[in-house]
């Protein structure tokens, strides 16, 4: 098994952003996951919010864990750094490249395995820390590269590939990371890219620890009846409370949806975020609403997506932690080393 | 009891109860007996506890300047009820005992060979106090004020130490003194001096006195590290504690009061190290703190970091294990368990600091290994040196010296069209050169990742491209050896066929025992190792000696593992004094072991 590199030809018509890039810009090796797979739906989705963002490419970081999920960032951004770090380790080395530089842009790739199993804690941790990022899960419900065995975000009752029905309780990360404190939590689909890219553009743009639990259907393991992460489940029973727009703060604003129906959120970065409402009772900046509001919808078996959550004035790691402006690794030797006069003053505080 | 009194060179011990104020009488204590002009070695055995278990202070008084432990108790300051049978037993045959006479005590409490001095430490601090709490912490400071008394120590030396310690507060300094009063007056009053005596020198110096935790996270200041992430951990958390404190006083912002630093306190060690980790991938120099069980917690990463050449660095402030072991013990027990961390063939540059002071060089310059190398360093201290304030020297910097940042290619470098493979050997040293992520818009972007890839960072499983790569990185191991510090060699007086290596916080007793062993009329040469991988000296060491001890803070013999493993060393070359109670290694031991070893005719001589 080897890489396969994308030929770098392009039609000489493709669009481009206003950085002069096209899309083919924001990709990156061919996928090496099935025919089908939901993850590759959502590198795509990646791919077009980076675009249409107009981020330079470089300015991206993105890293993930292991599985077919944290596989992925191989497919996107190839002129981006990447790491693919450990098993569920992703948070703590994210947490610790955002302190190196925290001018990056960081895009955290994951799994359900990744991040409800192995990297639980870790999830949790980067997540209460307001961590500035961007973190997808791309769940599936299932442990694909060992081929099939549940995970803990498999609902109870579903029935595995073999037959199997799943007897212990799922982990929904979405409520998980309202209560840990996350200024940005969203859910989508794989196969709903309308309204996948979007989100992910105000996420990128959010500051802050921002999360989408995108459920991502697995063509191999997952998509048969019993499953609740198939295709065929989650568009039966996907209740989208908004649609989003996101608006960058160069755009002209133009109002065409009538008062009552939208809610606008503009966030640190001078995006808007609009949000054509969907579900009346929905309001995304009530955390303690968003909770409720997943727990009934879950009840009654529905999968609620859209943005659930945001807190536009949002606070990170680096506000918590008082840090220069200036990334850490950028600081010259005479801002780092002390010297010798104040060698000499330690010395004499020692005697 | 003898009359001839003996001058700055015996060992008291204090034997308390933990979280009875007694830590900050006994350092004064110490720091009476340097003010003087004596130098002390101090050390602190301690439980794992915060109220009520025993405790030790071992104070050894050396105008001599031997720094490690001898052995022996001559003065037993014994306030632990809990411990006494123990505590009496341990004095030295013509020692004495110094306890609280309050309530009379058994003659067979006592010994017939040791001296005794009762003094009624709680009657007198009834007497004087009403609360509690002073009763108990005055009644350190009246035994403080007996021993100055009994020792022939100079009252005046504690007055200058109280008043800098309260800064102004003149009732505390008033109080304190009126308790260190009140022991000497009762001395003077009732008792004789002892035949041990403090005298006033000058061999204390400009030296500094300090932990190696301490010195350590100063060492980091200076090697550049920006991030730190730890996790609470026995005996390594005050290095996390002392960074804090130094980055808050050297590196904040003048202008903005903003930190130039950043410090998370992590969940675990698992995301200690990666995020160490991942500062150090994006260009940060970046550590973490810890001890044993953190070590084999962390060995996935280090294995990450080996295997895609990310610098990092880890002080492991060893304790006693194995598992969680004795936490609040001393041993070189992690070599085996730093050098060859993780799983697959991964080995890790070590260094060995025997004292604060080295704690401080090695800790800056484990941050330019650890960039220049690509790879995890590991800076061994032990509890012995984390823990325990030691007399060195004065810390240096030279004022020239910069931050080795090692290969990395820049945004002009990338500009300039030169060819970028990360994993590519252009030097032949097998160190490759990195990119920091966002260098440059459109070149040296790569995968990083833990499987196996190319020079160009592009995946493969080929056998080829992967044997070729853990050559590279055997070669680039290789290139550390030019760049660990050299072991240092104690040559004997004359010629002498036999040699000893030892590394760490034994060096010190180890220095005293070979003057030990020499007046005896055994002449060694040493060999003070001071990291992994060896340097070729080592092996040419071995070679020249007849006999060779190797001396060392574990069961299993850990150091000469790595030397027999790392140089095809016949292991019956080498012979083993190891010392793993717990307790700090004593030149006692050391000595007493090879004088017997080589008695006993149980050590050898090879062909």
């Amino acid at each position: 098994m080897t890489y396969i590199l994308k030929p770098q030809l392009h039609h000489p018509k493709l669009p481009t952003n206003s950085l002069g890039y096209t899309r083919r810009d924001y990709e990156g090796s061919v996928s090496t996951l099935c025919a089908g797979c939901g993850h590759d739906s959502i590198s795509a989705a990646i791919i077009q919010a980076v675009y249409e963002l107009e981020i330079l490419p470089h300015r991206i970081a993105k890293l993930s864990g292991i599985g077919c999920s944290s596989k992925t960032p191989d497919y996107f951004l190839g002129a981006s750094h990447g790491f693919n770090t450990v098993h569920g380790r992703m948070p703590s080395v994210l947490t610790g490249a955002n302190l190196a530089n925290r001018e990056l842009i960081y895009l955290g790739v994951s799994g359900d395995g990744d991040s409800a199993s192995i990297g639980f804690g870790q999830f949790a941790h980067a997540i209460r820390r307001g961590v500035n990022m961007t973190y997808i899960v791309e769940n599936n419900g299932v442990y694909g590269l060992t081929k099939g065995q549940f995970s803990a975000t498999s609902d109870k009752g579903s029935k595995s590939k073999r037959g199997v029905v799943n007897h212990d309780s799922a982990i929904d990360l979405v409520s998980i990371a309202l209560q840990l404190g996350a200024t940005f939590v969203a859910r989508s689909f794989s196969g709903d890219k309308a309204q996948l890219v979007p989100l992910i553009k105000a996420a990128l743009s959010h500051k802050g620890a921002a999360f989408i639990d995108t459920i991502s259907p697995c063509v191999q393991f997952n998509n048969h009846a019993g499953s609740t992460k198939s295709y065929d489940f989650v568009r039966e029973h996907n209740e989208a409370v908004n649609r989003l727009d996101v608006i960058v703060g160069r755009e002209a604003i133009d109002v065409d949806y009538a008062p009552g129906e939208t809610i606008e959120v503009a966030q640190h970065d001078a995006s808007i975020l609009r949000l054509h409402k969907l579900a009346d009772s929905y309001d995304p900046t009530d955390r303690v609403g968003a909770i409720a509001y997943l727990q009934s919808a879950q009840a009654r078996g529905e999968i609620v997506t859209g943005l659930l959550y945001v807190d536009p004035e949002a606070e990170d790691l680096h506000d918590g932690l008082g840090t220069v402006e200036t990334p850490l690794n950028a600081l010259s030797d005479s801002e780092l080393v002390p010297g010798v006069e104040a060698l000499a003053r330690i010395n004499a505080v020692l005697r | 009891m003898p009359v001839t009194p003996r001058y700055n060179d015996f060992v008291v011990k204090f034997a308390n109860v933990n979280g009875s104020g007694s830590a900050s009488a006994n350092g004064l204590f110490a720091n009476g007996v340097m003010r003087m002009g004596v130098p002390v070695a101090a050390r602190n055995i301690f439980p794992s506890n915060i109220q009520g278990l025993p405790t030790w202070y071992e104070v050894r008084i050396t105008e001599e300047g031997h720094l490690g432990r001898r052995g022996g108790v001559d003065l037993m300051v014994a306030m632990n009820p809990q411990t006494w049978d123990k505590d009496v037993a341990e004095i030295e045959s013509g020692g004495f005992l110094f306890y609280d006479s309050t309530k009379p005590m058994p003659a067979s409490a006592f010994r017939e060979d040791i001296g005794v001095i009762g003094v009624p430490l709680t009657a007198m601090c009834n007497a004087a106090y009403q609360v509690p709490r002073e009763r108990q912490l005055f009644k350190n400071i009246i035994y403080v004020g007996a021993l100055c008394a009994l020792l022939g120590m100079e009252p005046e030396v504690f007055e200058t130490l109280f008043a800098e310690q309260f800064k102004g507060r003149q009732r505390l300094i008033d109080a304190n003194l009126a308790a260190l009063q009140m022991g000497v007056d009762y001395v003077r009053e009732h008792l004789e001096p002892l035949p041990l005596q403090v005298r006033r020198a000058d061999r204390v110096g400009d030296r500094i006195y300090v932990e190696g935790n301490e010195a350590a996270a100063l060492g980091a200041v200076y090697g550049g590290a920006t991030v730190c992430a730890w996790y609470p951990i026995t005996p390594s958390t005050s290095l996390a504690e002392a960074f804090t404190k130094y980055c808050q006083q050297l590196r904040t912002d003048p202008e903005t009061g903003k930190a130039r630093y950043a410090i998370v306190q992590a969940e675990d060690e698992i995301a200690s190290i990666g995020m160490v980790v991942g500062a150090g991938w994006n260009g940060a120099r970046a550590f973490t703190c810890t001890s044993g069980p953190g070590i084999s917690l962390m060995t996935e990463f280090v294995g990450l970091s080996y295997f895609a050449e990310i610098p990092a660095v880890i002080f492991d402030v060893q304790r006693g294990g194995p598992s969680t072991g004795m936490p609040t013990r001393t041993q070189q027990a992690d070599l085996l368990a730093a050098a060859y961390s993780s799983h697959g063939d991964t080995k890790h540059p070590l260094l060995f600091p025997a004292d604060p002071g080295e704690c401080f060089t090695m800790g800056a310059l484990a941050f330019d290994l650890a960039d220049r190398l690509q790879t995890t360093v590991f800076v061994m201290l032990d509890l012995d040196i984390g823990m325990n304030e030691w007399l060195v020297e004065p810390f240096q910097w030279d004022e020239e010296r910069q931050l080795d940042r090692g290969k990395v290619m820049t945004y002009e470098y990338l500009e300039s069209g030169r060819d970028f493979g990360r994993y590519l050997d252009v030097d032949g040293d097998g160190i490759p050169y990195r990119t920091y992520p966002g260098a440059h818009p459109t070149r040296g972007a790569y995968f990083t990742r833990g499987t196996s890839r190319n020079p160009y960072a592009r995946y493969s499983e080929e056998g080829a491209v992967y044997v070729d790569n853990m050559q590279r990185l055997l070669r680039k191991f290789e290139t550390a050896k030019s760049l660990i510090p050299a072991p240092i060699l104690k040559k004997a007086k004359g010629k002498s066929k036999d040699g000893v290596i030892y590394f760490g916080s034994s060096s010190a007793a180890m220095d005293e025992a070979l003057a030990a062993l020499a007046a005896q009329g055994l002449q060694l040469d040493g060999l003070r190792v001071r990291g992994f991988p060896f340097a070729d000296a080592v092996y040419d060491f071995i070679a020249a000696h007849e006999r060779v001890f190797v001396v060392e803070q574990n069961r299993d013999a850990q150091l000469k593992t790595l030397i027999v493993t790392e140089g095809g060393v016949d292991p019956a070359r080498l012979t083993s004094v190891l010392h793993y109670d717990g307790t700090p290694i004593t030149a006692r031991f050391i000595a007493g072991e090879i004088a017997m070893l080589t008695a006993t005719g149980q050590v050898e001589a090879a062909e």
